[in-house]
């Protein structure tokens, strides 16, 4: 695609901190080259904020290519922008046109409060992990990698549901804010696998309940996560995880 | 894991609406069977005949209970969810995610299950409230239920609540008739492909053939 330059209005949430109101703001930044990232393009921003003694926009970002689920933006209407399997840092510039407006947005969630600007609070998915999203393994000798055979099928699907980076796209997308996508991720991921099984029903119970204990919605079932999710997590997952609960609740001793 | 914590968790409610939500695509098919039979043109004797089974015998009379706790079972777990998410999201966006990876109806089951229960509302107060009184809610004498239907439908605005109401059902089923089996945990992808295909299927012809009933008898398609 040829490169081009050009100019923009951003319109961007700024909000002091998580007690602050907030409110859009507009930005003009002037010779974007379509060949810069959506991150690269703040920076640039950002340096021009700065340079004029105000405060640079606060986002999450880390690795900037794509594989640690840091960077969280809800561009014109969409988590991690149109692009579809993306996230927000590797959307790029070439997406947009000269003269555009973007409309530049935090994920929007009660378990994911603002903490400044674009940056929220993402550790309700840490909680979540901390409840369930491991397998308990006593240290000893170690164990033949190949002594314990698994069907390739589920170790694919394993692997698949296992991509899931922790971006929170899912939760952003959906109309009720549920997190159940990501978490259909963490427990389908050990549930296909022998490792997971010793442990599945306390995983899939706890996780659950401290899913609603951070106040995230309840699925139902919109499809709109799957869409958003720049890992392309199945949504099939989530029926996985109701029939892991389902199990969990009609086999539980007590 | 006790029952309790199962059921009052997002995933435990889900279940009860998918529960309950077969429940009553289940009695939706006897419904609608039964009440085809005024189709068979013969002046009401043998749709008159079924109602009389369903009204003046025991056992569909217990299983009558069943279904009223069942419905009031699922329309209220369904308005808490509703409240529930809607109360998620407390700052909402500037500008909205739209139609990607979701059909408006799937946003929509609160609306649409709303409507359904005024159309109810409607519904029982046209036909099981009169019947059941008159029969002093046990086993007594019925009304002809073939001359009741005939007169309600004879009002052209009731029947276009009950078309209204039909269209809603057909939605909240396309959305709801493969949902439910998803919430029971069904995620291969070959059975979910056969119960979508169905479940599409279900959604239009059973609300169609309910929408035909007041029309039928509006437009003297029967005698
Ligand atoms: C004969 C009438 C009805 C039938 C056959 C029916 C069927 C269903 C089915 C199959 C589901 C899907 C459950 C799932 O996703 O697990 C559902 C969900 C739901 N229904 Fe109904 N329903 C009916 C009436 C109502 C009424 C009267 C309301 C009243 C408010 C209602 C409100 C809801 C709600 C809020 C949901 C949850 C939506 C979701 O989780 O996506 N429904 N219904
Ligand atoms: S499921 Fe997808 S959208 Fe949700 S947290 Fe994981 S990678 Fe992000
Ligand atoms: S910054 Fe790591 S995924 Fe975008």
């Amino acid at each position: 695609m040829q490169h081009y330059n050009m100019n923009l209005t951003l319109k961007v949430w700024r909000q002091k901190n998580k007690e602050d109101k907030g409110g859009f703001q507009n930005y003009q930044v002037k010779d974007i080259s379509s060949e810069m990232s959506f991150l690269e393009m703040l920076d640039v921003l950002n340096e021009q904020l700065i340079r004029d003694g105000q405060d640079p926009i606060a986002f999450d970002h880390d690795c900037r290519e794509g594989i640690c689920g840091m960077c969280s933006l809800y561009i014109n209407g969409k988590p991690h922008g149109d692009w579809k399997a993306n996230t927000t840092c590797q959307l790029h510039m070439r997406a947009f046109k000269d003269g555009e407006t973007i409309v530049i947005e935090p994920w929007r969630a009660g378990a994911f409060p603002v903490v400044k600007d674009l940056v929220v609070d993402r550790s309700a998915f840490d909680r979540i992990i901390q409840a369930g999203g491991f397998i308990s393994v006593n240290t000893g000798n170690a164990v033949d990698g190949n002594s314990l055979p698994i069907n390739k099928d589920a170790a694919d699907a394993a692997f698949a549901a296992a991509m899931c980076i922790g971006c929170g796209a899912c939760v952003a997308a959906c109309k009720n804010a549920s997190a159940m996508l990501f978490l259909s991720a963490k427990v389908s991921h050990l549930a296909l696998l022998p490792q997971g099984d010793p442990e599945r029903k306390s995983r899939v119970f706890n996780m659950v309940a401290q899913m609603d204990k951070e106040g995230f919605g309840a699925c139902t079932n919109t499809g709109a996560c799957e869409a958003a999710c720049p890992k392309e997590i199945s949504i099939a997952n989530i029926a996985r995880l109701n029939k892991e609960y389902l199990f969990a609740s009609i086999t539980a001793e007590k | 894991m006790t029952w309790k914590q199962v059921f009052t968790s997002s995933v435990g409610k889900k279940l009860v609406m998918g529960f309950t939500g077969i429940f009553l695509i289940l009695f939706l098919i006897v419904h609608v069977g039964l009440n085809a039979c005024i189709w068979a043109n013969d002046g009401g004797e043998m749709f008159n005949k079924g109602a009389h089974f369903m009204g003046a015998n025991w056992v569909p009379r217990i299983l009558e209970i069943g279904l009223f706790a069942g419905l009031l079972l699922h329309i209220i777990q369904g308005l808490l969810l509703v409240f529930y998410n809607r109360s998620k999201r407390t700052v909402g966006y500037a500008i909205n995610y739209g139609n990607r990876g979701s059909k408006w109806y799937s946003r929509s089951m609160g609306l649409l299950g709303t409507i359904i229960l005024l159309f109810l509302i409607l519904h029982l107060a046209n036909f099981w409230l009169p019947n059941r009184s008159h029969q002093g809610f046990l086993l007594g004498e019925e009304i002809n239920l073939y001359t009741t239907m005939k007169d309600v439908f004879s009002n052209i605005l009731v029947v276009i609540v009950y078309v209204f109401g039909c269209i809603s059902l057909g939605y909240h089923l396309a959305h709801g008739f493969q949902s439910a089996f998803k919430t029971l945990g069904i995620h291969n992808k070959r059975w979910h492909k056969s119960i979508s295909a169905v479940g599409l299927a279900f959604s239009i012809i059973v609300p169609l053939l309910f929408a035909m009933m007041p029309l039928s008898f509006y437009f003297g398609w029967i005698n």
